[in-house]
């Protein structure tokens, strides 16, 4: 039986569910017996708590309420290290840092009874900017206030900046991001008779929450069971959040004896839990009069917040990702993640890639201006090839295709034609905007950073049940991605059986191995790899036991039953296995970073209101190359979606921070793009692909959030004339720019009616 | 105080305090979970349902203000044997990514395919600007409306029915 799925767009396995409003999210279970937590948080950015005080006069007899005293385990949320408290004891160190906890049958008596508890603290001055962090205002961690720091050396620094014709530097700044997930984070949890404590929620990654479970309340692996909800969204801000939120319901659940729900509102969502971290990112480049980069050295600071959490890697992506995707003889990079009293960044799409990603090609624009050679043609000299050597001195082998992805991309957009078009308009004064087209490369690593994959060793199997049922087993977790879909193409296809016969399990620590976290770009790549081998090897047994893959339903109902011999189900369970060329030195931060990277180019189209100096983009086209779409549809949606975030972040998103608290933690105040902000948009796949990928596919997920934003910086330079190194691109940032400019020789800024010149 | 209206096409008795949120009720009197909480200020769309046939955001009515109304949820839409042509579209077009704005999203296309709106992207996209999505960046969800729209009109014409077979779905995975 020949049949192709994997290549095809087929439907959505969950999505009828969604569609009818079935899907059941973690606010739609009903639990009986029900109470709601809420939480009391910092007021304050930097302290020590002196004192809790309960409202004598509030009637407190029907509440549940936590403190840190009432924790059984340890009193932390496990991550990379264990130095973020689950309840604040003694001191605090950024706002909203939870401190207490209470729980009520009524959601709203919940939230008002943390009206009447009274914290007193003894306030230290706080440490609020990558600034004040570097100038040591305080030490928030020993020694210096950095969490972690690389360098990357390539080369020789010094003598490429001798062989440069042209040095440019430049520094580029930027801001938070909300994930902006419309499902805010929940969890809930409760206590089995034999007490085992279950949590479920809206999360990407299970076995992160029962890791951290077990270290909480001190309980073996067996004694913590994690369920994933349908989730609404995660884009990264679902990857840590959830084990601190888990950590919460199951203390009022553990201490109540009733099943607990702690669902977020988007105020408390925004305000409280992470977001893309801050950074400053400066360049310095020589480059040949042949248009050939002789040096780059890159300094990258983040502001991580006021606990580690994720930052070394979102830092080890960033760090990796600086240079864009070019081959440059002399490189250093050297980064630091900083402490500030900000509640801590975290994980989001791209993960630190976005940030150097937007200063690598802004700064590529601006040396291609000083140096008077077309910014395409700059790249084009530069860019990686089939055995090109990264910074790290990684030798690209195979599935290098971002030329293809820049042509193509330079191609379906009409890049030069719409260029020359835009010059013209905008040599027409009367005309009331001013119209730019912008481009930009990006390359992203798939799965974890260097002996990242194999330290996690992930697990996945594909089960069979005596009944005839097909079902993958993974931890990956099904958050809009179509993590459940390419699974089930995937494990089809390898089996040689109708799509429609598989299934795929609901991410339950109970039932399916540890996978390893959703994230990276890596469920596709790396675990559905270990999808298709499972599938293989049930494939083998079939072929073994029962002489074929079964072609009809009751073929495969009698082979299940032959192959599982009486026990409800047999499955295949494999594990990671690194591919042998790979190789790595973590101390050195030498070799292969990853196992291979994807490719892909931007390209934005964009007008700016000579009145209003507002941006609207017109088109977007972008060409990727992700080895193989194992469903065409769905990876169309992941880039545009990816896209679009990346669209907010470079022209609305602007969090607004004072003494460390989100001033705008609303969705009125904080703008995500609506239909009406983004543009149509077309979009390229490429397949170069990779051979350790099922089928040939590499990474997907995060690339398309990487470049948007300095194609758009592009596109406002080419418009206007102004470099915008810092974001969001507001039209008051523009509107101030052009005045600065014009104040020089008296002219308006503005076009038609204002009385230009 | 009892507020009577109809949801779904069926009758409907909330005994309670009237200025509750219409979106509490549907979610915890009546167990209609289909209806999403994404801001809770009119803000996002999620918990868009239609009274008296206009998107609302549900999150903002006090249910005292739906006495003698009609109010549809994403549940009237299409059931296990067949779905509604916008839900076809969403599907065949991967238009719901995690699904979570999707029942407001397929609520206000409804009102706009209802009203006789057009096939124009542009005025589609008008009309949505009030629904958040955060995953698809909306060009899916535009041409689901686009086929939607030309798929009712043809309907129409034929005096057919609005409801499509629905494609065999295995599993019982809800979530």
């Amino acid at each position: 039986m020949r049949m192709r799925i994997v290549g095809t767009s087929a439907q959505r396995k969950e999505g009828i569910f969604k569609l009818r409003g079935q899907a059941l999210y973690v606010d739609d279970y009903k639990l009986k017996n029900c109470l709601y937590g809420a939480t009391l948080r910092s007021a304050i950015a930097f302290g020590r708590i002196k004192k809790i005080e309960f409202d004598p006069d509030y009637s407190w007899q029907n509440f549940i309420v936590v403190t840190a005293k009432d924790i059984p385990g340890k009193n932390c949320v496990t991550l990379i290290e264990q130095d973020q408290p689950l309840l604040a004891e003694e001191r605090v160190l950024h706002p909203m840092e939870p401190i207490v906890l209470v729980a009520h049958s009524l959601r709203s008596k919940a939230y008002e009874a943390l009206n009447h508890i009274k914290v007193e603290y003894e306030a230290h001055d706080p440490v609020l900017t990558i600034e004040d962090s570097l100038a040591k205002k305080q030490i928030l961690r020993r020694p210096d206030n950095v969490f972690k720091r690389y360098e990357i050396n390539k080369g020789n620094i010094k003598e490429g900046f001798t062989k440069a014709d042209f040095i440019v530097e430049g520094e580029y700044r930027a801001p938070h991001q909300e994930q902006a997930y419309i499902e805010n984070n929940g969890v809930s949890a409760w206590v089995e008779n034999d007490g085992t404590i279950v949590a479920r929620g809206s999360l990407q990654c299970p076995y992160y929450v029962h890791k951290a479970l077990k270290i909480i309340f001190n309980l073996p692996d067996d004694k913590i069971r994690v369920i994933q909800a349908a989730t609404g969204g995660g884009f990264g801000g679902k990857e840590e959040y959830p084990s601190m939120l888990a950590g919460h319901a199951a203390l009022l659940a553990l201490k109540s004896g009733r099943p607990v729900k702690m669902i977020y509102d988007r105020h408390e969502d925004m305000l409280a839990t992470t977001k893309r971290h801050p950074a400053i990112i400066r360049h310095k480049t020589g480059l040949a009069k042949d248009g050939k980069l002789t040096a780059q050295d890159i300094e990258i600071i983040m502001d991580a917040g006021a606990y580690i959490t994720l930052s070394p890697v979102v830092l080890s992506r960033g760090t990796l990702h600086a240079t864009g995707p070019y081959e440059c003889p002399n490189v250093r990079v050297r980064s630091r993640a900083v402490a500030t009293n900000s509640p801590p960044n975290g994980a989001f799409r791209g993960f630190g890639a976005p940030q150097t990603l937007f200063a690598a090609e802004l700064h590529m624009e601006k040396l291609a201006q000083k140096a008077g050679i077309d910014s395409l043609e700059l790249r084009r000299r530069n860019i990686f090839k089939t055995g090109s050597k990264t910074a790290t001195g990684q030798v690209l082998k195979e599935s290098v295709g971002i030329s293809r992805a820049m042509k193509e991309c330079a191609g379906i957009s009409r890049y030069a034609r719409i260029k020359k078009e835009c010059d013209r308009w905008n040599k027409n004064t009367n005309n009331p905007t001013w119209r730019g087209i912008g481009m930009a490369l990006a390359f992203h690593g798939g799965g974890f950073t260097g002996s990242g994959e194999v330290m996690l060793a992930s697990r996945a199997a594909v089960a069979l049940t005596k009944g005839g049922k097909i079902e993958v087993l993974a931890a990956s977790t099904e958050i809009g991605q179509g993590a459940t879909t390419i699974f089930a193409q995937i494990a089809a296809q390898a089996l040689g059986v109708p799509y429609e016969w598989v299934e795929v399990a609901v991410p339950d620590t109970g039932r399916v191995p540890n996978s390893g976290p959703t994230v990276a770009s890596r469920t596709t790549m790396i675990i559905g790899g270990l999808v298709r081998r499972a599938a293989l090897q049930l494939k083998d047994e079939f072929i073994g036991k029962a002489k074929a893959v079964p072609k009809t339903r009751a073929a495969l109902i009698k082979a299940a039953k032959l192959l599982c011999k009486g026990k409800s189900e047999v499955r295949f369970e494999v594990q990671f296995e690194k591919p042998g060329e790979i190789v790595w030195d973590e101390a050195a931060y030498k070799g292969d970073a990853y196992g291979v990277f994807s490719y892909g180019a931007v390209v934005v189209e964009l007008e700016v209101d000579k009145l209003t100096y507002e941006v609207r983009l017109r088109n977007f086209f972008s060409a990727q190359d992700i080895g193989k779409a194992v469903n065409p549809l769905l990876a169309q949606g992941q880039i545009m979606g990816g896209s679009a975030q990346a669209l907010g972040w470079a022209l609305f998103e602007n969090a607004v921070y004072k003494d460390g608290v989100m001033q705008n933690a609303n969705f009125t105040d904080y703008l995500i793009p609506t239909a009406l902000d983004t543009p149509a948009m077309k979009i390229k796949i490429i397949e170069e692909p990779y051979s350790h990928g099922p089928f040939g596919a590499k990474g997907l997920g995060e690339m398309p959030a990487d470049i948007p934003v300095p194609a758009v910086a592009a596109a406002v330079y080419h418009a206007t004339g102004l470099w915008f190194g810092e974001l969001p691109i507001l039209p008051e940032k523009i509107c101030h720019e052009m005045l600065n400019r014009y104040s020089h020789n008296s002219l308006s800024p503005c076009g038609r009616g204002q009385g230009e010149g | 105080m009892v507020v009577k209206f109809v949801v779904n096409s069926k009758k409907r008795a909330y005994k309670g305090p009237p200025f509750k949120r219409l979106i509490d009720v549907l979610r915890d009197d009546f167990g209609l979970t289909g209806t999403k909480e994404g801001c809770g200020e009119g803000e996002c769309g999620a918990c868009t349902v239609l009274i008296d046939g206009q998107p609302v955001n549900s999150c903002l009515v006090p249910v005292g203000q739906v006495e003698n109304c009609k109010v549809e949820t994403v549940e009237s839409l299409g059931s296990s044997a067949e779905l509604h042509i916008l839900q076809k579209a969403f599907l065949e077009e991967g238009s719901a990514q995690c699904g979570f704005c999707t029942p407001g999203m397929l609520m206000t296309s409804l009102a706009w395919i209802r009203n006789g709106g057009s096939d124009k992207s542009q005025e589609i996209r008008e009309y949505l600007a009030g629904n958040l999505c955060r995953c698809t960046g909306y060009q899916h969800i535009i041409n689901a409306v686009i086929g939607a729209v030309r798929e009712y009109k043809k309907a129409k014409a034929r005096r057919k029915g609005l409801f499509l077979p629905s494609p065999r779905v295995s599993g019982e995975r809800a979530g």
